[in-house]
């Protein structure tokens, strides 16, 4: 489904600041993949989305989404095909926008246009599929969106990422800033709908619980590359704290380097 | 009476421009100085083709002169990344020179004796002065039906929602750079067509009178939000234009009443909208100061109360 070969992004080229944010990058997502991807802060996780979602071209490599080469396209000709949810609930809805108007503007790139943004059977559509989140969400559709609470505005911007089916779900710790309780909430929501559109998903967690128990897949990132990449069985047999004495041996391994390199 | 149904006249015409500022300040949430140029365009463009003969040709042409300047400040800001109200001041000051080349070099044109959308009319409906208002109503009304419709199709939404979360929209597969250069060409499109109707009205162009009129615009929105409150994309608009009928009435009479010279308009209108925008401010800090004030009278007879009870302490000892 997603092919990143050999995938090179430096920032700050030729300054001090120099850091090589994606390390030769090599990542074959298969259809039906749901990828949790762990690594520690600055490892390189929100990069490789940015990198997938066209937030900057990469110096080098090659991005291919379903067969298209997609390295030159733009931000939003991405978008056609790729869904993204951030971890601030405020960055995926207009405010002051209904949720049926919102809902609308994700739904309309790829459904047939009419004269109206809205028309009768969308709304009816968008009714269902927002009772399904059993939010009670689908009486308020003429609410405005910035009155909902950070939970409800997620659960939206949910249903905006998904309902244009796109080839691949990118979730970028989507529940990082919800209460608990809201965020398992949200987290089964995003379960069901992934399972029940058979969607191709990322998902960047801090929870090294949810990496293991969710998906079928599981990447480890540090300093831009991806370390570790384990799926079936050998990840349900890993448990957590095999997974984190792991992180934190590459760690030390780096580390080591770096001393004999400042030592030498 | 006969300056209440002026200043009824004026402000419909005015409402259009009203309009403009509304689509580019509320509904695209850019700060756009374009204005100021593009209306003296509009003028400018009416003046010179009305004198040739051709009065609704002219009104149509300005529309899409207006559309060309507002497309260029889009494209400042989107393709070059010009800060928004730097690349709307660079356009309005090339506009300067534009308005000028295009009256041939003079800084006024008079139409004067010209045929013009209102003159035409009057041959043929009569022109007495409720007459005369209609007829300034009707290019307002055309397009309070026509705008607020174009913002319920796709593209119209996803200019609004261009305007309250750009991020999402080029999440949603739409191209955000594309969507305000169309809003700001509606926006100075609704302007210049508001400077040519004035031209036609007052029967001359003159190259300077597009100056404040980003000001005057923006205290017609104001005026309207306070009155009807921030709401919907259609009573948005009409309160705009209505904000703008009410500015002129206001204007009338103050300057019927000798309270002020005319030359005073433009800063009274700058001061009708600071007073509007520090509203919600002023509001705020004086509550804060009340706050303030409770606070330290409460802990002022908390601390008096602390002292007297160690004293009864002290005279128990």
């Amino acid at each position: 489904m997603l092919k990143l070969m050999n995938v090179n992004k430096t920032f700050n080229k030729g300054t001090i600041n120099e850091r090589n944010a994606l390390d030769h990058i090599e990542l074959h997502v298969n259809p039906g993949d749901f990828i949790t991807i762990i690594g520690s802060n600055g490892a390189g996780k929100s990069t490789l989305f940015n990198a997938i979602c066209g937030q900057f071209l990469v110096d080098s490599g090659q991005i291919i989404l379903d067969q298209r080469n997609i390295t030159a396209f733009s931000d939003h000709q991405r978008a056609f095909e790729i869904g993204r949810l951030m971890q601030d609930p405020m960055k995926g809805t207009a405010p002051n926008m209904t949720i049926e108007e919102n809902l609308a503007l994700a739904f309309t790139r790829k459904a047939k246009r009419g004269l109206f943004a809205l028309n009768k059977s969308d709304r009816s559509k968008f009714r269902e599929i927002l009772s399904q989140l059993e939010l009670g969400l689908e009486d308020r559709m003429k609410t405005k969106v910035g009155q909902l609470s950070g939970g409800q505005r997620q659960a939206v911007t949910l249903i905006m990422c998904t309902i244009a089916e796109p080839k691949l779900l990118l979730l970028d710790e989507h529940t990082a800033a919800l209460d608990p309780e809201t965020a398992q909430k949200i987290l089964a929501i995003t379960e069901k709908i992934i399972a029940r559109d058979h969607l191709t998903a990322m998902m960047i967690t801090h929870d090294i619980h949810a990496a293991l128990k969710l998906g079928n897949r599981t990447i480890m990132m540090d300093d831009g590359q991806i370390i570790l990449d384990i799926a079936g069985k050998d990840r349900s047999a890993l448990t957590m704290d095999e997974l984190l004495s792991f992180y934190s041996k590459e760690r030390k391994k780096q580390l080591a380097n770096d001393r004999m390199l400042f030592t030498s | 009476m006969i300056l209440l149904v002026g200043s009824l006249q004026l402000g419909f015409l005015y409402a259009v421009m009203a309009m403009g500022i509304y689509i580019s300040f509320r509904i695209l949430n850019t700060p756009d100085l374009t204005v100021d140029g593009s209306f003296s365009l509009g003028m400018a463009c009416a003046a010179v083709l009305t004198a040739s003969g051709h009065p609704i040709l002219a009104l149509i042409a300005t529309l899409f002169f207006g559309a060309i300047a507002g497309t260029a400040t889009g494209l400042l800001q989107t393709k070059l990344l010009i800060h928004p109200i730097l690349s709307g001041i660079l356009v309005m000051t090339s506009l300067y020179t534009v308005n000028l080349a295009i009256m041939g070099g003079r800084s006024n044109l008079s139409v004067a004796g010209k045929a013009t959308y209102f003159t035409m009319l009057k041959e043929t409906f009569g022109g007495n002065m409720l007459m005369m208002t209609c007829f300034a109503i009707i290019p307002a009304l055309l397009l309070l039906v026509i705008v607020p419709i174009f913002f319920k199709t796709h593209l119209g939404l996803a200019i609004r929602a261009t305007g309250d979360n750009e991020e999402m929209v080029r999440a949603s597969s739409i191209n955000s750079n594309l969507t305000k250069c169309i809003g700001l060409a509606i926006a100075n499109a609704c302007v210049a067509l508001s400077g040519g109707l004035i031209s036609q009205y007052q029967m001359f162009s003159d190259v300077s009178s597009g100056s404040g009129m980003v000001i005057i615009g923006l205290a017609s929105v104001i005026i309207g939000e306070t009155l009807f409150g921030k709401r919907g994309v259609t009573i948005g608009i009409a309160s705009a234009m209505i904000g703008s009928v009410i500015y002129r009435i206001i204007v009338a009479f103050a300057l019927k009443i000798d309270l002020f010279p005319s030359y005073a308009l433009k800063l009274i209108s700058a001061v009708i909208v600071v007073i509007a925008l520090s509203g919600p401010s002023v509001q705020q800090s004086y509550h804060q100061m009340k706050i303030r004030r409770e606070v330290r009278r409460h802990a002022k007879r908390e601390a008096s109360t602390a002292y007297a009870e160690t004293h009864e302490c002290k005279q128990d000892l």
